[in-house]
């Protein structure tokens, strides 16, 4: 086995007595201080996390006529400049090979960020699909990636950074200085929280973190308050409810791909429509404080009908909350479910999306 | 006098007369982090020594808690249901899981003092 990769910021994590694990190959916090207060922080001022392990791409050349526009799902081509756009990189069945974010940065350049296990594999692949013409590079060991979310997260970051960001809308970026060099800031996160992605030279990241820790306001946070935060909006982890056997049909997330144009994938998809699909995402809360969890069966009275995704105790919510694949005959809202690990049974009911909603993410 | 008792499994046990309360230790709740749920048994659920009493759960995963003692299990700490992160605030004070009506008070025999049980902790 190859040895974890660490981040710019490994020596400050064990500093301040992180519990580290392995994350996608790379040696990650899952927690500080604790998920729960680290899950407040966010959801009630704001909370830091290291996210260096994610991988991003730079990509020069045509973007609208050929390109990247027929590599992801989404339109690429009809990303503004300073606007990003989330959608998918499929295989030829329609399986998700990674979910991601494209960064209009010009006319003709691309930021692409993508989840840290697939990294590699997704450069492979996109590459393959590029004209000779361009040009895409791997810029993941060089950018550091630090996320402040949470409500309080644009106060923090006009006193340290300026006043620009304050008019930043949800999805749009700017290029500025942070700590002296240049840097991406993009008004997005995973958390349902207002917050910011900031892209600065991997050698910067480490001043940054001090710099964000240094506020009273601001609190570092793993990836286990990671996991809860996402999943309470209802947001797909890739390796939990994404991967290369699911189409973003199934998983209940069709807004983020674009029919009117070509993909790779794209006849598979509308085969699958045509044919009806096989499965469906359900969301669903658990009548108690117990959680449902990854690979636990979902069962409709006595008929296995799939299977959980991700799981886990909202503190929002105060019950157990769950994302999994199910027949679609069973995803319809307010139908009961029923939960199975071995003797461990637990009701649930389907619900809408998202399981919180109350969060700073528009404000 | 009464007396605790330690598991591998890190349960305590305090036995007075033939009453038995059990909960875990606090190395088990630090390992386990945030508690979010405690399955308390039966009141009259019978078991025996080193069987699954009940379960836990905390963010990260689902545990079970083994008996220390065999025993019927008498009365339950229902303060959990709604507070489960007393178990993280003060695991071997207010967190009492279970009381048992212990079986066989001999079987204290297969378990740590407070010494043996902190010098196992330090092998681990």
């Amino acid at each position: 086995m190859e040895p974890l990769k660490t981040t710019p910021l490994v020596d400050r994590h064990r500093a301040l007595g992180a519990l580290m694990a392995p994350f996608g190959g790379w040696d990650m916090p899952i927690q500080y201080e604790g998920i729960l207060a680290e899950h407040r922080a966010c959801r009630e001022k704001s909370a830091l996390f290291d996210i260096c392990h994610m991988g991003e791409f730079r990509y020069e050349g045509d973007i609208v006529g050929g390109g990247l526009e027929n590599v992801f799902t989404m339109s690429v081509a009809s990303i503004p400049v300073g606007r990003s756009r989330y959608g998918f990189l499929l295989n030829e069945r329609g399986g998700i090979i990674d979910d991601l974010i494209v960064f209009r940065l010009a006319e003709n350049e691309a930021m692409i960020v993508v989840n840290a296990a697939t990294a590699p594999n997704d450069f492979a692949v996109i590459g393959s699909r590029l004209p000779g013409s361009a040009r895409f590079e791997d810029i993941s060991a060089a950018t550091g990636k630090l996320d402040l979310q949470g409500p309080l997260s644009r106060d923090v970051l006009m006193s340290l950074i300026g006043r620009e960001i304050t008019s930043l809308p949800y999805f749009r970026f700017i290029e500025t200085t942070v700590m002296g060099s240049p840097a991406i800031v993009s008004r997005t996160g995973y958390t349902g929280e207002l917050g910011y992605e900031i892209f600065l030279p991997a050698e910067k990241t480490a001043e940054l973190w001090d710099a964000l820790l240094a506020y009273p306001s601001v609190k570092p946070a793993g990836l286990g308050a990671r996991d809860l935060l996402r999943l309470e909006v209802g947001y797909s982890l890739y390796g939990n409810d994404l991967d290369e056997k699911v189409t973003p049909l199934e998983a209940g997330l069709d807004a983020f791909v674009n029919f009117d144009k070509a993909f790779v994938g794209k006849e598979a998809l509308l085969a699958q429509r045509a044919a009806g699909l096989p499965r469906a995402k359900v969301a669903f809360k658990v009548g108690s404080r117990r959680s449902p969890r990854h690979y636990y069966e979902i069962w409709s009275g006595e008929a296995r009908v799939g299977t959980v995704t991700s799981g886990a105790f909202s503190p929002m919510l105060g019950c157990g909350m769950g994302l999994g694949l199910v027949d679609p005959a069973s995803a319809a809202p307010g139908a009961a479910l029923t939960i199975r690990h071995g003797s461990l049974v637990m009701e649930a009911t389907v619900c809408s999306l998202p399981f919180y909603a109350g969060g700073s993410l528009r404000a | 006098m009464p007396n605790t008792y330690y598991t591998k499994e890190h349960e305590w046990v305090t036995v007075d007369g033939t009453s038995a309360s059990v909960g875990i230790t606090d190395f088990a709740a630090h390992q386990l982090g945030d508690i979010t749920f405690v399955e308390l048994p039966k009141v009259g659920k019978t078991v025996k020594q080193f069987e699954v009493l009940c379960g836990i759960e905390s963010v990260k995963t689902a545990s079970d808690i083994y008996a220390p003692l065999s025993g019927k299990v008498v009365a339950v700490n229902d303060a959990l249901n709604d507070t489960p992160e007393v178990v993280n605030a003060s695991p071997e004070e207010s967190a009492w899981m279970a009381k048992l009506e212990i079986a066989d008070a001999s079987e204290t025999s297969k378990l740590m003092n407070r010494d043996q049980y902190l010098e196992y902790l330090k092998g681990l």
